[in-house]
């Protein structure tokens, strides 16, 4: 292990740790953000949208998101829909995202028992009143092992976004070690800079999950 | 249908290329999800003795498959093992041993989930009725746990499928490569190959995994009810 | 009594799941100040009466009308019928998120507007004539089930409503618990409270009563007064249904 090597890689992973880091944020922020829609409008069962939704969450949980990216970055420009790498990222990712946290959503919406809703409905609550204090919550609290596995898994699928010709960790590692055969200095790099991404999610999600868990079940 | 490139599927032997390197992704997912059942059923029942050695060992593995990319350690194996141990890997050796190690540790952890959900009170009542050790765990633990188990574990062979599309990165030729020469090889005649090729690839692998989803879907549904 | 004012009346109403009648033809008016005990073999129908005062189930013949209002689900005034109207499940339905004070104090708030200390000192109050004052930072899962139900009992109160609906409130707890929670019940009747429960417990619906419903088969069968119904039942059925809660002594040959 060559430390001078190490270090002076460290800079360049250092920046496409950002990329990553900056891509998969709002990735998962629009994963979520489908993710709430999609899933109130398959709860609600509200027709067309419910359906359409259905499609939408079958051919997104089931192809790779490195075929959808190729898809969106290589395929659409030839039917007139050109788009910049790092857009086409993060609409990947949030695309691939939103049909994952639609279905952990909506099973936490399905797992709060009706009679909860005529519960908070005998005590004089309108729709948006039980909605919100009622439902969400609880639905919120089961999601949340679900949803920490989902954000776990979305960081983790980043590393396509190589690709696509994004300079993120993968592609910094793949060019140096192309250029240099520094392999193992690169591999190390490479392990702990995901590590340094992935393992403060783990813990944080860790601790939601358990805090949640705490409010609710008492274990 | 030329403006879409989907004629290009049509030329010469471009389909049967296409579908062999389809036939790679599958091959590689099978002999992953194989290896990943023989190693992760008895890691899995390991686990769920309370040992605390094992526990512990297990843990970190767990821990490591679930935080790394497995990307990187597509990375770590093929580019690793030829810088350390000085022998080139097949690239599609280097996607087994990868997917078998990750298929492994989720096995595992499915396995023994199963194992501990099923009630203390399951075991308790069919010694009770006088069986022993082997016929319950033949006749009243294994049923139940193969109900718990088999939809999950469908349910592992379509993200293997999905995930062995990584393997293009390290130079196997599977479908998504062959679509890419393909492309390639057409640019002059037909330019907008890429939205026929690429749309096809993305057919093949839903036409691949929906209906495992929507037996592991069907699976799930059923026998939780009972 | 019915020169009180009538507060609830269900006039003919006729509820079908599907194709099956769960009830056919039921009137039934509820007073001011009066305790009505709806009892009857499983899947009468009692708790479903309960569920459509609440405008919680649609009906398909008939009319449910609360002080010459109709109850509906689908209308806008339901809500405000519902604050009136209090009810407490079998199943308790605490919200497993919110601690005890704030299961009892979210609706007054939410629903009422009510001023929050006003509604905490209230919510108090409330908690300590029922016993549990030391419970209210509490989770609903750190409770029994009799206390559990207590708290639903306290929180339909706090609404201040001026009928209660108590649905087989003690047919999920244990037997040791089931007496904490009929007490309660029987304090509110010595208040006065008007109510409407549906119950399994005989010697409870006796004490508490002043007219006793006995349902079967989605059809009110018999009309009475405590004692009547009890000591002097007048159909087959009543006295049929009675006998299935005495044991004759085991004759060993």
């Amino acid at each position: 292990m060559n430390w001078e090597v190490i270090g002076s890689y460290l800079p360049l992973y250092w920046k496409a740790m950002l990329l990553t880091l900056r891509i998969g944020w709002i990735g998962i922020a629009f994963a979520i953000l489908i993710g709430i829609l999609v899933a109130i409008v398959r709860f609600y069962k509200v027709p067309v949208a419910s359906q359409i939704a259905g499609v939408y969450i079958e051919i997104f949980r089931n192809t790779p998101l490195l075929v959808q990216l190729f898809f969106l970055y290589f395929a659409l420009p030839r039917i007139g829909i050109p788009m910049k790498a790092d857009f086409c990222g993060a609409l990947g990712l949030a695309l691939l995202g939103g049909s994952y946290m639609a279905e952990t959503f909506r099973s936490g919406l399905e797992s709060v028992a009706k009679i909860q809703t005529e519960s908070a409905l005998s005590l004089g609550m309108n729709k948006s009143q039980m909605v919100l204090h009622i439902i969400f919550p609880q639905a919120f609290s089961r999601s949340v092992p679900s949803f920490v596995a989902n954000i776990i898994f979305l960081l983790k699928e980043t590393s396509v976004f190589s690709a696509i010709s994004l300079m993120d960790l993968m592609f910094t590692a793949k060019d140096l070690i192309g250029l240099y055969y520094k392999t193992s200095e690169c591999l190390v790099l490479l392990v702990v800079f995901y590590a340094l991404i992935l393992i403060p999610v783990s813990v944080l999600g860790d601790r939601l999950e358990r805090r949640v868990r705490h409010a609710e079940f008492g274990d | 249908m030329q403006n879409l490139g989907i004629d290009v599927l049509f030329k010469g032997t471009n389909m049967m290329r296409l579908l062999g390197g389809l036939w790679v992704s599958l091959r590689i997912s099978l002999i992953a999800v194989l290896f990943s059942i023989l190693l992760g059923v008895p890691l899995g029942i390991l686990m769920s003795r309370k040992s605390r050695i094992i526990r512990a060992i297990t843990r970190l593995y767990l821990e490591i498959v679930r935080i790394m990319p497995q990307m990187v350690l597509l990375f770590i194996v093929f580019f690793g093992t030829t810088r350390v141990f000085g022998w080139n890997l097949d690239a599609e050796v280097a996607s087994v041993i990868v997917f078998s190690f990750w298929g492994c540790a989720e096995m595992s952890d499915l396995v023994r989930g199963a194992l501990i959900s099923i009630p203390k009170h399951q075991y308790e009542s069919a010694k009770a009725l006088g069986m022993n050790s082997l016929t319950v765990f033949v006749f009243i633990i294994l049923p139940q746990t193969i109900r718990r188990l088999l939809p999950l574990s469908i349910n592992l062979v379509t993200r293997m499928i999905k995930t062995t599309s990584l393997v293009m990165m390290i130079g196997v030729v599977e479908v998504l490569k062959v679509g890419q020469q393909i492309i390639e090889a057409n640019r002059t005649s037909s330019p907008n190959a890429a939205f026929g090729v690429y749309g096809t690839v993305l057919l093949l692998y839903f036409i691949g995994c929906w209906p495992i989803s929507m037996l592991s879907k069907y699976l799930e549904k059923k026998w939780n009810n009972v | 009594m019915s020169k009180r004012e009538e507060i609830i009346r269900v006039d003919h109403i006729t509820k079908r799941y599907d194709e099956n009648a769960v009830l056919d033809d039921f009137s039934l008016s509820v007073h001011e100040g009066e305790v009505v005990v709806i009892v009857g073999p499983s899947g009468c129908g009692k708790s479903t009466i309960l569920r459509i005062m609440n405008g919680l189930e649609p009906i398909q013949k008939g009319e449910v009308t609360y002080r010459g209002e109709k109850v509906d689900g689908k209308l806008g005034s339901i809500t405000r019928i519902r604050e009136k109207v209090g009810m407490v499940f079998q199943s308790y339905e605490l919200f497993p998120h919110k601690t005890i004070l704030q299961n009892i104090m979210l609706a007054s708030i939410l629903v009422q507007k009510r001023d929050r200390r006003e509604v905490k000192e209230e919510a108090l109050q409330l908690l300590a004539r029922v016993g549990l004052s030391e419970k209210k930072d509490a989770y609903p899962r750190q409770l029994s089930g009799g206390q559990k139900q207590r708290v639903a009992i306290v929180r339909a109160l706090a609404m201040h409503p001026e009928v209660l609906l108590f649905d087989e409130v003690t047919a999920a707890l244990d037997p040791e618990m089931v007496r904490e929670v009929l007490d309660v019940l029987l304090s509110l009747a010595k208040e006065g409270k008007t109510m409407v429960i549906v119950t399994h417990e005989m010697s409870f619906a006796k004490a508490v009563a002043d007219r006793v419903i006995f349902l079967d088969g989605g059809h009110m069968e018999e009309e009475g007064t405590a004692s009547e119904f009890f000591d002097h039942p007048k159909t087959e059925r009543a006295k049929q249904f009675l006998h299935t809660f005495t044991y004759d002594k085991v004759e060993r040959e």
